[in-house]
């Protein structure tokens, strides 16, 4: 079934495109919302945008190929973006990715078989002071250690009714 | 700290994200003062240019100057962006600014606004930025209810509408004319300069692009005037700066700088040297596209655009990245082209090959296999890279990995010779070539380029004609300040 917004987020892409001189404008900010809705961006949903948008397909799948940021196949419950910029490979950086794969079984690029993570390397994310950090969804969790990712995990994974295996 | 916040005290006070504790503490005063007595928008711009206050993105453009290249009598509608796209490896300035006093921008967008007669501002924020976002849009909500945006402000018929737009993670659209075709929905890709935005910017509109930093620093120098301002500061480079410090230091963080002030001073005093007592080996002063300093200059510098020049770098955004003695260059140097072979637009030849043959040139290094001739090739595309692009990202790969090359060659000597780091000992890059085939590039002859005189059309002469579903309905936005 071809990808839809719930009426109310329809509504919002309406309205914010009117903020603009132009309705093309309105892609990336209609993209930002379709991920907020269902967590990645499929071509289906691309149609969609651009239907009510009244814009070339085209334009569409221009922006969303563009920016990284809006996924194009389905990520984890917890997207783990951990940032492998300069300033946190100073500190340590490429530990923290390699504790993340060893120790909870993360994969760059896939999802754990549970479906509640997946893994990403990702350039600066702007929180150099407090490196090594990592944007898990919306979130920042900044100065990891592995005690802390531990206690991150543990709760994510009881939050989703997993426990720890 | 020693070092008092002037202009961004604000960041500190706890709660200031909330209207009224920005009110209490002087709060919308001056934009209040603005419109109620009647100070002309010329005015202002006087203020600003006579207080020096420069671009903090990273260009140091003065920014009343670039407000007075506005046209005046046109009846295009204008525009005003604040560039919260935040990128620059090392930086991390204006987050502060996006989550503890976002009142103090949108204050300092509102005077911007009038200066020069925009009637929208847009706030471009870089996706990551969640929390920043939220901060903004819930501070434009209450000053708009507040009745310090919208419509006939305070009853002097001036009109501001103030909306966020989320970037999404391309590095790129924090230079102005990608942050402006971003804007339109387009591809973040810089345009050809002039004509500038000033003059034909957001839909062909007049527009004005400015940092964060910058238009947050403007309520404080309508309140207390140009002088104040030039307190501190260097006659060149007039006022105070924020400086994000991240890497081996001991005390990582935001600081709101005089320039001017002794490099030395700052990083033994306020920063407390390099963390766990090392030496230290390397800075990049700027974020991480500037020329990388070695102790010797760095120490040598005071922290103002001209002194950093002087000494072999350059202040850019004001993110400094600290490496001690542990740190190995040929690493950094992979780090620093991995980002900027990802974050190339792909529109500029030199940029786009370049940032991709100095990537793998160094990754092949990194994984002990490097081709022969690697660095006089290094050298040698870096050279093709600098300077011949439309906007500076080619650039900035360029210097600091050239500037490492030729401050640390003993190191890029040691890992092509053995293998291995100097530093480090090992092999960081576990992986073959990354291509699994050999890596040969041929160094291309001169090419002779067409000269302008023997093409048919010049571009100046071509007509933009825009299609039918690409104009844009600018109705109401002439409508909103007549």
């Amino acid at each position: 079934m071809a990808y839809q917004l719930s009426p109310e987020n329809q509504e919002r892409v309406q309205q914010i495109s009117k903020r603009y001189p132009h309705a093309r404008s309105g892609i990336l900010p209609a993209l930002h919302i379709v991920m907020a809705e269902s967590g990645w961006v499929s071509k289906d949903a691309c149609d969609h945008v651009a239907e009510l948008l009244s814009v070339p397909k085209i334009y569409v799948y221009e922006a969303l190929t563009f920016y990284t940021y809006f996924p194009q196949k389905p990520v984890g419950k917890y997207h783990v973006q951990v940032c492998h910029g300069i300033s946190c490979n100073l500190r340590g950086s490429e530990d923290t990715i390699r504790y993340l794969k060893e120790k909870h079984g993360l994969k760059e690029g896939e999802v754990t078989e549970d479906g509640l993570f997946c893994l990403d390397r990702v350039e600066c994310l702007g929180a150099c002071g407090n490196a090594p950090m990592m944007q898990v969804n919306d979130d920042y969790f900044e100065d990891l250690t592995e005690e802390k990712i531990d206690e991150l995990f543990d709760g994510w994974r009881k939050a989703a009714g997993n426990g720890h295996k | 700290m020693a070092l008092e916040k002037h202009v961004f005290g604000g960041i500190d006070i706890p709660g200031n994200t909330d209207i009224k504790v920005y009110e209490e503490h002087g709060g919308y005063k001056n934009w209040k003062n603005v419109l109620q007595n009647k100070m002309q928008p010329e005015e202002v711009i006087e203020v600003v240019k006579a207080s020096g206050l420069r671009g903090r993105g990273g260009a140091g453009f003065p920014t009343g100057l670039k407000w007075s290249f506005v046209p005046k009598g046109t009846d295009k509608p204008k525009f005003l962006l604040c560039n919260a796209d935040e990128s620059e490896p090392g930086t991390f300035k204006d987050r502060e600014i996006l989550e503890k006093d976002p009142h103090q921008l949108i204050e300092g967008m509102a005077i911007a606004a009038y200066a020069f007669g925009a009637q929208t501002a847009y706030v471009y924020l870089r996706g990551e930025f969640v929390k920043g976002w939220k901060m903004v849009e819930a501070a434009i909500a209450q000053a708009r209810e507040a009745g310090y945006l919208g419509e006939n402000i305070f009853g002097s018929g001036f009109n501001l509408e103030m909306y966020t737009h989320r970037g999404a993670g391309a590095y790129i659209c924090g230079e102005e004319t990608a942050l402006i075709e971003s804007l339109e929905g387009k591809r973040g890709m810089p345009r050809i300069k002039p004509p500038f935005p000033a003059v034909e910017g957001f839909y062909r509109n007049p527009t004005v692009v400015n940092n964060v930093e910058t238009l947050a620093a403007v309520p404080k120098i309508i309140e207390n005037g140009a002088e104040w301002y030039r307190q501190w500061g260097t006659e060149k480079s007039p006022g105070t700066k924020l400086w994000s410090v991240c890497g081996h230091v001991e005390r990582p963080g935001v600081y709101e700088v005089p320039l001017g002030y002794p490099m030395k001073k700052f990083f033994e005093e306020d920063l407390g040297g390099c963390w766990k007592g090392r030496k230290l080996k390397a800075v990049i002063p700027g974020g991480s596209s500037v020329f990388t300093m070695t102790p010797d200059e760095f120490l040598a510098c005071d922290m103002d655009y001209e002194s950093i020049v002087e000494h072999g770098s350059m202040l850019g955004s004001g993110g400094m990245i600290i490496m001690d003695e542990t740190t190995c260059m040929v690493e950094m140097a992979q780090v620093i082209a991995t980002f900027y072979h990802h974050e190339s637009c792909g529109q500029c030849t030199p940029c786009r090959e370049g940032t991709g043959w100095v990537h793998k040139m160094i990754t092949d290094i990194e994984a002990g296999q490097p081709q022969p001739g690697v660095k006089d090739l290094l050298f040698d595309v870096m050279d093709e890279m600098f300077g011949t692009t439309i906007c500076p990202l080619s650039d900035s790969i360029v210097m600091p990995i050239k500037s490492m090359m030729e401050k640390f060659p003993e190191e890029f000597d040691y890992y092509i010779r053995e293998g291995k780091s100097m530093i480090t000992g090992k092999t960081r890059m576990a992986h073959k070539r990354i291509d699994d085939k050999p890596n040969v590039y041929r160094r291309g002859e001169p090419f002779n380029y067409p000269k302008a005189e023997n093409f048919t059309t010049s571009f100046d002469t071509v007509a933009h004609e825009t299609p039918e579903h690409e104009m844009p309905d600018l109705r109401y936005f002439r409508k909103v300040n007549g």
